[in-house]
């Protein structure tokens, strides 16, 4: 008798990257014309986070409509301006160069005692600084390069690599951002390579998480839709990493919403006054 | 043959002002189609994410329809049905609702309070709104017509009231999110296009989904407006994301044939009698 078999589904991550492109450079294009922008402006690190964001903000703009900026430290590594070179370069984006050596040191000569981890905290907010300057310059909108993974685990400096006010990658794993990257034809050798935050000398993202990410991205997927951890373990994940992804995530909520108000009335704002960021009326 | 425009529009949030005047425009841009239906998706006057803003936007259905009124005299001649999502005040209550004017007529024919306030996920409905408990097809000048929106439609159960109270066109105003990226299309709106052709061919009904387009907060709202035959084809549909008139003839004179090839709706008419005790039961333990 024939027999018909299920056929094994795809990986739970894989997205259709044609449609997710199309998606993210209108989402690009709408949530900046609503703020009176037709410009952006990307701070480039050389990673594939930033790549990929410069690749959706050329197609949704035009590149002449894109400013790249690359934001170097002096203790950053050289190949991260390299690669952002290369990146501004595959997009036809015009590539500043601002180095921030005398706004970080600047600070910490005030503060000898400070540890490599909190100067890495200094740099990112000095790169916020910069990124909101140039946005008043230009009148072009920073946007977020941020992917979920990161969002999830906490692993960014808040008030830093958050700031911007739109941004197109934050619902995209780690592994899903890789994807969309080769699909956009960011060069090979940033999609390759070990992520890093260079913040400190010899960084690299996995070293400091503990995980794989593509490891991390299943386990945090399951983890978010509600599965229990045995369900994971039989997919072949250890209860030591699945304790590690939700330990991070369940550490950093806060580092994912504003600051705490006290509340005292029923017209506390965004916890009984609720409107969305887009909401507006008619100017009478 | 009634001549149908789907009006797939992109609403400025929050600009009831804006909103209609690009309703205008739309139907100026029809004149020469010159539809004699047309429908508008769910909550155009305002986009759909409001929150606690539905207080300040909701419109009463006598205001909507002096605005609606006022921009149809000056660019219309001659009658003009017009299906329209908004949000309604009415006293102190708020409601998600489909309104259906004979502009140039009789004026309001039908309304409709969403019956199934999506409240998960992305959604909070139930938080500011009230709602609607009746599903009830009405006349037009065409024919028989119901109206359902959004999760109202999900739920088949909807459709077929609609269709036992003898619906011929179930006008289906909506604002759906896109999420699920896996496929080629969106999977909310494979499961539209799922749904719109089995309800329309289980039933041998026609039917008209107007969908909101645009990024409301991040939220990228689809689109994909379409019109399904009776026989449970896509006779037209609109593009994913981006604003579109999408036209349409529905011949009604079909209806009655292809019901006749597949008499489901006859059937049911006989045999839901036999399964009450079992609604019953069911209902009872819920």
């Amino acid at each position: 008798m024939k027999v018909v078999r299920e056929v094994p589904r795809g990986e739970v991550l894989a997205l259709d990257y044609a449609l997710v492109a199309d998606y993210l450079t209108r989402f690009i294009r709408e949530e900046l014309a609503w703020r009176g922008f037709s410009r952006a402006l990307v701070a480039v690190s050389g990673g594939v986070d930033s790549a990929t964001t410069l690749a959706l903000a050329a197609r949704a703009l035009g590149a002449e409509n894109v400013h790249a900026v690359a934001l170097p430290h002096r203790e950053s590594s050289p190949e991260s301006l390299e690669h952002a070179g290369l990146v501004a370069e595959a997009f036809g984006v015009g590539l500043e160069v601002i180095d921030i050596t005398d706004m970080v040191e600047g600070y910490a000569r005030l503060r000898p005692e400070m540890t490599p981890y909190r100067k890495g905290n200094v740099k990112a907010r000095a790169r916020m600084v910069v990124l909101y300057d140039l946005s008043m310059a230009y009148h072009a909108l920073p946007l977020g390069t941020g992917n979920k993974t990161e969002r999830l685990f906490g692993y960014f400096t808040w008030h830093g690599d958050d700031a911007p006010p739109v941004n197109p990658l934050g619902d995209l794993y780690k592994t899903q951002v890789w994807g969309l990257a080769e699909y956009l034809g960011v060069p090979e050798v940033i999609v390759k390579k070990a992520p890093t935050a260079d913040l400190e000398p010899g960084q690299t993202d996995e070293a400091d998480l503990g995980l794989s990410y593509r490891r991390a991205d299943v386990i945090l997927e399951h983890y978010l839709k509600g599965y229990p951890d045995d369900y994971l373990v039989r997919l072949g994940y250890s209860p030591k990493e699945i304790q590690r992804v939700k330990a991070l995530v369940n550490s950093t909520h806060h580092k994912r919403h504003l600051p705490t108000v006290a509340v005292l009335s029923t017209t506390a704002i965004n916890e009984f006054y609720l409107r969305p960021l887009d909401f507006r009326m008619d100017e009478r | 043959m009634v001549s149908h425009a789907i009006l797939q529009l992109k609403p400025a949030k929050g600009r009831l002002e804006a909103n209609f005047a690009r309703l205008e425009a739309a139907l100026a841009e029809l004149r020469e189609a010159r539809p004699e239906v047309v429908v508008l998706p769910e909550a155009y006057p305002t986009g759909y994410f409001l929150q606690g803003g539905v207080r300040e936007l909701a419109l009463t259905v006598d205001e909507l329809e002096d605005r609606l009124n006022e921009l149809y005299r000056r660019v219309w001649e001659g009658p003009l049905d017009l299906v329209i999502g908004f949000y309604e005040r009415d006293g102190g209550a708020y409601y998600n609702t489909a309104a259906y004017f004979e502009l140039g007529g009789r004026g309001l024919l039908h309304r409709h309070r969403k019956v199934f306030l999506p409240t998960y996920g992305v959604f909070d409905e139930e938080r500011y709104l009230s709602r609607g408990h009746e599903v009830r097809a009405f006349d037009t000048r065409f024919g028989k017509a119901a109206m359902l929106i959004c999760e109202d439609f999900w739920h088949t159960l909807t459709s077929t009231l609609a269709a036992l109270d003898g619906a011929e066109v179930i006008y289906v105003p909506a604002a759906s999110p896109a999420r699920g990226f896996g496929g080629r299309v969106p999977a909310n709106v494979g499961r539209w296009r799922d749904l719109a052709r089995s309800v329309a061919a289980e039933h041998g009904v026609y039917v008209v989904l107007s969908s909101l387009v645009g990024f409301e907060a991040g939220k990228g709202l689809s689109g994909g407006s379409l019109v399904a035959s009776p026989e449970g084809t896509l006779l037209v549909e609109g593009p994913l994301f981006e604003e579109a008139l999408v036209l349409a003839e529905l011949d009604l004179d079909r209806i009655p044939p292809v019901r006749y090839d597949n008499p489901m709706l006859s059937d049911l008419k006989s045999g839901l009698p036999l399964l009450w005790n079992d609604l019953e039961r069911i209902l009872e333990g819920l």
